[in-house]
């Protein structure tokens, strides 16, 4: 199983195809249409600034390909990956995100008292029976998270788990073949685990 | 709920795991890999390692082995020690780290906050501040505590967030190494002042002290080393006693 780690100088590469490669994926990491095209699954990974990833992306002529590269085999975002897959965030001053997914990006709220970023582990909920993403993840595990943006979807039944942060918000999402989680697998120890072990062998 | 983190620090030399009681004295107390990979079955919950090598060949010793603590371990760490350029940030973090913490350069160049933030953003810049108290003030101390700059670190740590810092590890320098509890006016002072999560460090040497500094405190996490390192207590152990005196921990 060939899985495309896709390279586009965003960060945590690294991480994330090790924990592939534990879970029996064989990573290619690219930032290349074709190398991406050869393969059977993709992910996109991503720390840092939405507009600093947009403009990355479409300078690698990414943009539609990853779009269209969606349609026809799984594909998961991780953390700035998963935000990527939205229409719009708050934290860009131009640049749209991929539309995958309907809904955009916002930041948390201060009113609610919590500290920002939301870093740390926390517990999740509301975990979707059907997805297989999160199979045999149980309610109340947790995850590591490490963002002051997440996304609310125009669409509700995207939502594949949550997690509450003075706010409940969706943490993981499927519709399709596509799937994006807010948390950061590749850092969450067993839990982590699983989910890339499925995303390799059951999505 | 948001657990409450539980973070040992491996100071690194040369590749290897030291730690100084009160930045002095150092001794060999390891190979970094294996001493992630112990905690990482203990159940840390995140590693912070910093790099007190000083030699030319540092930067690449460094990206070396956060690569092969990446490939080891799946946990968050942040690596710090003397970064002061964006492209040492970016090394590193492509490497695996988390997060990077920036302590000397960014006192001396404090837009080194706001650009790497807004490169890489705010959740990946910890501003590490080593910190004594003179008089009536804490004083912000840098190059690995050895310098006095004059500047009030509650003013710091205001500025460091304002710039973009995600995260304060706060040293108390008069408590590091003692065993006698972390400083928890300072840390309370630093956690009323600043809207980011703050690691507390210095003077762990007791199971109440971790319960101490999160009652009193509003600590977001709390940093040891020495403890951990010498197996005094397990993470496992500080864990269980914060969960059953009623702190949020992850088990």
């Amino acid at each position: 199983m060939k899985i495309a780690v896709i390279d586009y100088g965003m960060g945590n590469i690294h991480s994330v195809s090790k924990a592939v490669e534990v879970c029996g994926g064989r990573v290619v990491v690219t930032g290349s249409r074709e190398q991406i095209e050869s393969c059977s699954k993709i992910i996109l990974p991503g720390v840092g600034a939405f507009d600093d990833a947009v403009c990355e992306l479409e300078r690698l002529g990414l943009v539609d390909f990853i779009k269209e590269q969606a349609e026809k085999k799984p594909l998961l975002g991780i953390c700035l990956g998963m935000q990527l897959l939205f229409e719009s965030s708050q934290e860009a001053r131009s640049g749209k995100g991929l539309g995958i997914f309907k809904g955009k990006v916002v930041k948390f709220s201060s009113r609610y008292g919590e500290k920002i970023p939301h870093m740390g582990w926390n517990n999740l909920s509301d975990i979707s029976e059907g997805c297989p993403l999160t199979r045999g993840i149980k309610e109340g595990e947790q995850v590591y998270f490490c963002h002051s943006y997440y996304a609310e979807p125009a669409e509700n039944d995207i939502a594949a788990a949550s997690c509450v942060y003075g706010v409940k918000f969706a943490c993981a999402f499927s519709r399709g073949n596509v799937y994006g989680v807010q948390f950061h697998p590749e850092k969450s120890q067993s839990v982590g685990l699983k989910i890339f072990r499925n995303f390799v062998e059951s999505c | 709920m948001l657990s409450k983190r539980i973070i040992p620090c491996l100071d690194i030399k040369d590749g290897r795991v030291v730690k100084g009681v009160k930045f002095l004295g150092l001794r060999d107390a390891g190979d970094p890999v294996s001493a992630a990979e112990a905690y990482d079955a203990q159940g840390a919950d995140e590693l912070v390692f910093l790099d007190i090598t000083a030699s030319v060949e540092k930067r690449k010793t460094l990206v070396a082995l956060v690569e092969k603590i990446a490939r080891n371990i799946f946990m968050p760490f942040t690596v710090g020690g003397g970064i002061g350029e964006i492209e040492d940030i970016r090394n590193i973090l492509n490497a695996g780290a988390e997060k990077v913490s920036l302590n000397t350069q960014a006192v001396k160049f404090p837009e080194l906050i706001s650009s790497a933030s807004k490169r890489f953003g705010s959740q990946c810049i910890v501003v590490a501040m080593d910190v004594k108290k003179q008089g009536d003030f804490w004083e912000v101390f840098v190059n690995g505590g050895r310098t006095p700059t004059g500047i009030d670190a509650l003013v710091w740590a205001e500025k460091a967030a304002r710039l973009g810092a995600g995260e304060i590890l706060l040293t108390s320098m008069d408590n590091d190494g003692t065993k006698n509890g972390y400083d928890i006016e300072l840390t309370r002072l630093v956690c009323e002042k600043v809207r980011i999560p703050v690691i507390a460090s210095g003077g762990a040497g007791k199971l109440e002290d971790f319960y101490n500094v999160f009652s009193d405190s509003g600590a977001d996490a709390a940093l040891a080393a020495s403890l951990f390192h010498y197996g005094k207590f397990s993470i496992k152990q500080v864990k269980e006693y914060l969960n059953k005196r009623g702190v949020a921990v992850r088990l």
